[in-house]
């Protein structure tokens, strides 16, 4: 039987900002155990909260970049549970009165596109960490990461697919990192994500019971959880059972779900309102401000590279995808280099070396004039397109400039007819026989003696003048 | 009559992380049923049109700049804890849930 | 100077000592601690749970040349046990808080060693602030001093009071929730403000009720409130409920003429009321008509559901702030083999006493799922109305005055068992914290037992000055220094 699966996602963003997000504590990941901690984010007896004022504007640009209608009145609340990585057993969150509400998202997926309602985005501070491998009896705390800030953004039930899915991240991602608000770091773990899903037969309105999918380290990791899922939901609505409410695990490793042992009983967070902060009202006159503000987005960046330099849907999307790209992209135009090829050196031989190497864009010191010079040494002949694909990977793990490179190994191309002259001889005096072939007629004996020129430059000879004066000099031997 | 039960007693004093058995738990329900019967005279309050206290004062949008302030020394705050293993605070092991 | 003589004193008089030379701080804390060490026995007052004379006489030796010009240059002040001194045993008076030494001081620390105070830590209380009597402290009970018998001192700042009353303090700092610094300061005969919520910071308070705690001052008489205020309040940027309102010089104020002030007289609900409070704060009200006082009755209809809105909220808001006691970052931690829920429970279990249990649960249970609205939001809906009443109120008059408690203070083991006849006792005094407002209680009178009597004056917001206005000239109109001097032998000793 088919079923359509109803997905909706819950992200967790860490906001990159300087301090935490209620005390003067740096908010910096990796720093020494237990060493990024305060009285009031360890929740020690009789301290308070302060709100970084940073983190509301950072919240409301994530707001705004995802159409949400922001309001007028936040307030936090408290949610209580028990839990050693919370050091006061309940987490200043925001439960009725949201930073943002009713937003969207647009994404592309299966070459359709498609608007994703986004439910709410709030507010609330992190817990700590907890270490378990190192001892069989007892667990350890770090708190340096309680009260770092997180912003949550829950989608509506919208998404259908796993593709949908993981567009939608994909999409998230690249407009935070546009605003430059988080590192978005799955690893780091300053982006977090949960899904829920459903399966229903096609037509109905009512959803299915719903299971939440949590321990997912990956986008990729998001779809293939997904896929399982919902295999594994219609094989049981298949066999005739019920779909149980549950929160279930992702084993990257096993690559499937396994359902989580549950906390006692249903949870009870007995959300109240946080007395030790006050209300934000938040002004009009500062959202329409922060509004004019924001940077390009995606979806405009990817009109533009589409109408200015005439590159296609699916090259706009790519290079829009990381705002790094878009810069190295924008940049070594600004260079001058031409948009096409600028945009297909990025597309190949760039994201195959970042995948190759699991490195994110930012992390990469590429300049865009290096680029530049890169698409200018191959366009003026000075090398050959297979000396740039070297060349490149070198400028890549050097670090330096292409032309410097060039300059500093001898990589030019041999351009100096003068200095073509005696390679081209010496091949035909060698390969008598293979001339005789050629001026019999068989053109593949040309490839050969091309083949063993190249091979006698080390490479260097341009190809199009070796080819030329190769030609040239067959003729004029006499048959 | 009683307000609440036991039962709903034991519920709340497990979600407060309280071990509440035996007489304990008899003398408790029967305060704690005792003072809900007197809170019951708010019911009475019509307040229909009455919005919530939070606050007391008007305050709003208490905001601190994002600078940072000295942390505690990870010693200081090791050493506060009654089980420890240096640079971490230890507990009973959780299960991984 | 005989023993004790210097302990009597008011921050006032050895203010004028000291700038006088006739005095210096070790002197005077020596006197203190050597009062202290004659009564501080826990078969006697016990208004303290520890003491170490060396730390406090080496602050007094050690004070700063620079805090020379400080208001309290020299002077002791008592700081109840939950409010936070770096260094400090803090323990709430509660077994889970045991040996915790917090690396801060609260605010109003700060500021009170900015001042040149010297701090006397440790004041007993009820666990957690959870009491009316101080029998709730887990390391024993106080005495009230003021008693021929077995008397509780008021709680939950009944350390404090007990302390200013006995000369074992010179002034003390408490803190106030529902009534925790009038009620005591009624029964042990001394003064108690609770301010306005946000004058006074709450930044190492160690949270009760955050929408209701206030610290605030007792003390011997008017001017030393006043002082104390003058030192404590103010703004405070970690406090996000610290009110940015300019303080004035209260002390300043004292003096002031109280002309055209208008004292409101409400009809309170009397049953419990005891004759001789009655009495005494008719005596009261006498006095200031004949200082010119004019006096109009005013209505405070929904004072008689203070008790049952407070004990929502309060419980609520404690529950929520008890629950960081888990045996895992500081405190107690039961010794528990088993797992992490055995160690939550054993070390809960173990680490709070039975009132701090019933509160946590109370409060555990009205904010539980399908309870919320029937409780927690109808009775943040009628503290709403209660404000208001007090709002209309100080329409009609600048201060309203009605006694701090029911009666005078009863015997010890009297209500312990039946909380909520304890909880009936606040009636008068947690309107103040559910409207916000400040309330001082003044001695007013004793019964013929002798058992102190005070009366409480209410103001709008931020009229702190007008309080001890109406106070010093109530305290000038009946002689009070000369009759607190006689105070001073007592059964105390």
């Amino acid at each position: 039987m088919s079923y359509e699966p109803v997905i909706g996602l819950e992200v967790h963003l860490q906001l990159s900002t300087s301090t935490k997000l209620f005390c003067g504590c740096l908010a910096k990941y990796g720093a020494a155990p237990n060493s990024q901690t305060c009285p009031v984010c360890l929740g020690l007896p009789g301290v308070l909260p302060v709100l970084n004022e940073r983190v509301m504007e950072w919240g409301i640009r994530v707001a705004l970049a995802v159409d949400c209608q922001i309001a007028q009145t936040m307030k936090f609340d408290r949610k209580q549970y028990f839990y050693p990585d919370l050091p006061k057993n309940y987490q200043i969150s925001q439960y009725d009165r949201p930073l943002a509400q009713r937003g969207h998202l647009d994404i592309v997926a299966d070459h359709a596109p498609k608007r994703i309602g986004i439910t709410r985005i709030h507010l609330e501070e992190d817990a700590g960490k907890l270490l378990h491998e190192a001892s069989q009896t007892e667990s350890y705390v770090d708190f340096n990461r309680t009260g770092v800030p997180l912003l949550e953004i829950v989608s509506e039930p919208d998404l259908r697919s796993p593709e949908e899915a993981y567009q939608y991240l994909i999409e998230l991602k690249a407009i935070i990192e546009y605003l430059a608000v988080s590192t978005c770091n799955m690893e780091e773990g300053s982006l977090r994500c949960d899904t829920n899903v459903s399966l229903r037969r096609p037509g109905a309105s009512q959803f299915g019971a719903k299971v939440e999918v949590k321990n997912l380290n990956s986008f990729k990791a998001v779809k293939q959880a997904l896929a399982y899922e919902i295999q594994r939901q219609a094989v049981a609505l298949d066999q005739g059972q019920r779909i149980r409410q549950e929160t279930r695990l992702w084993d990257a490793r096993a690559l499937r779900t396994e359902p989580m042992r549950s906390k006692e009983g249903a949870a009870d967070y007995r959300y109240f309102p946080e007395p030790d902060l006050v209300p934000f009202v938040i002004d009009r006159a500062l959202i329409a401000r922060m509004k004019a503000t924001l940077p390009e987005l995606p979806a405009e960046r990817r009109r533009r590279y589409q109408d200015a330099y005439q590159l296609s849907a699916y090259d706009a999307q790519v290079l829009t995808q990381h705002a790094a790209l878009g810069e190295l992209f924008e940049g070594a135009l600004r260079c001058g280099a031409p948009p096409k090829p600028a945009a297909n050196w990025i597309m190949g031989d760039y994201l195959a070396h970042l995948n190759a190497k699991n490195r994110e864009p930012e992390s990469e010191k590429l300049r865009p004039e290096w680029l530049a010079h890169l698409i200018q040494l191959v366009d003026d002949g000075t090398i050959s397109g297979k000396m740039a694909k070297d060349l490149f990977v070198q400028t890549l793990e050097r670090g330096e400039d292409p032309r410097r490179l060039v300059e500093e190994g001898g990589l030019k191309q041999i351009v100096d007819a003068a200095a073509l002259e005696p390679i081209a001889d010496e091949v035909l005096r060698k390969n008598q026989r293979s001339v005789e072939d050629y001026l019999k007629g068989k053109t593949t004996a040309f490839t050969h003696l091309m083949g063993q020129a190249m091979k006698l430059s080390k490479g260097k000879a341009n190809p199009q003048q070796m080819a030329a004066l190769l030609k040239r000099k067959l003729e004029q031997v006499p048959s | 009559m009683a307000l609440v039960t036991p039962e709903v007693i034991a519920q709340v004093a497990r979600l407060a992380r309280l071990r509440l058995e035996g007489p304990d738990l008899t003398r408790f329900t029967e305060q704690l049923s005792e003072i809900l019967q007197y809170v019951q005279r708010l019911q009475a309050v019509d307040t229909e049109r009455v919005e919530p206290t939070t606050h007391v004062l008007p305050l709003s949008n208490v905001l601190r700049k994002d600078e940072p302030r000295p942390s505690l020394p990870s010693d200081t705050v090791i050493a506060l804890a009654p089980a420890q293993r240096p640079p971490f605070v230890a507990v009973p092991k959780v299960i991984e849930t | 100077m005989p023993v004790g003589d210097l302990a009597s004193k008011t921050i006032h008089e050895l203010r004028h000592m000291i700038q006088a030379g006739t005095v210096s701080p070790p002197e005077i804390v020596d006197d203190l601690l050597a009062r202290i060490d004659r009564l501080n026995d826990s078969r006697r007052i016990h208004a303290y749970l520890a003491v170490d004379p060396e730390r406090i006489r080496r602050q007094a030796a050690d004070l700063p040349a620079s805090a020379r010009a400080g208001q309290l240059y020299g002077i002791p002040i008592t700081v109840k046990a939950n409010i936070c001194v770096a260094g400090e045993e803090t323990s709430c008076a509660s077994r889970i808080l045991e040996g915790f030494r917090p690396p801060y001081d609260a605010t109003v620390i700060e500021r009170l060693r900015r001042a040149g105070a010297v701090l006397i830590p440790n004041a007993n209380m009820d666990e957690f602030a959870f009491g009316s009597s101080t029998e709730n402290s887990a390391f024993g009970v106080t005495r009230n001093p003021r008693a021929q018998d077995d008397r509780v001192p008021g709680g939950s700042s009944g350390g404090s009071a007990a302390a200013v009353a006995s000369n074992m303090a010179i002034a003390a700092l408490g803190s106030d929730t529902g009534g925790s610094i009038r009620q005591p300061a009624s029964f042990c005969g001394v003064l108690g403000l609770k301010p306005t919520y946000g004058r006074v910071s709450r930044y190492g308070l160690v949270a009760f009720a955050s929408s209701l705690d206030q610290i605030g001052p007792l003390a011997k008489d008017a001017e030393d409130a006043a002082m104390l205020l003058n030192v404590i309040a103010g703004h405070d940027e970690r406090d996000s409920t610290s009110a940015p309102v300019e303080v004035p010089d209260y002390v300043a104020a004292l003096r002031r003429p109280l002309k055209d002030v208008t004292i409101g007289l409400p009809e309170i609900p009397s049953e419990g009321l005891d004759q001789h409070v009655r009495a005494a704060v008719d005596g009261a009200i006498e006095v200031f008509r004949t200082l010119g006082v004019k006096t109009v009755p005013v209505e405070l209809p929904n004072i008689d559901k203070a008790i049952a809105t407070y004990y929502i909220i309060a419980t609520a808001e404690a529950s929520s702030n008890l629950a960081r006691y888990d045996g895992v970052k500081y405190g107690f931690r039961a010794a528990s083999g088993g797992s992490l829920t055995d160690m939550y429970l054993d070390t809960r279990t173990q680490g709070f006493g039975a009132e701090a249990k019933r509160r946590i649960l109370l409060g555990t249970y009205v904010l539980s799922q399908g309870y919320y609205e029937a409780y927690y939001l109808k009775g943040m809906k009628v503290r709403t109305l209660i404000k208001q009443d007090f709002d209309d109120a100080f329409t009609a008059c600048h201060i309203v005055l009605m006694p701090t408690a029911p009666t005078p203070a009863f015997r010890l083991k009297e209500k312990l068992d039946d909380p909520l006849q304890m909880y009936l006792s606040d009636i008068y005094t947690i309107s103040a914290n559910l409207a916000g407002i400040p309330a001082l209680s003044v001695p007013c009178g004793a019964g013929p037992d002798g058992l102190p009597i005070g009366m409480q004056l209410l103001a709008a917001p931020f009229q702190e000055s007008l309080l001890f206005q109406a106070a010093h000239a109530y305290e000038q109109a009946t002689d009070w220094p000369s009759r607190r001097r006689n105070w001073r032998s007592g059964n105390a000793g």
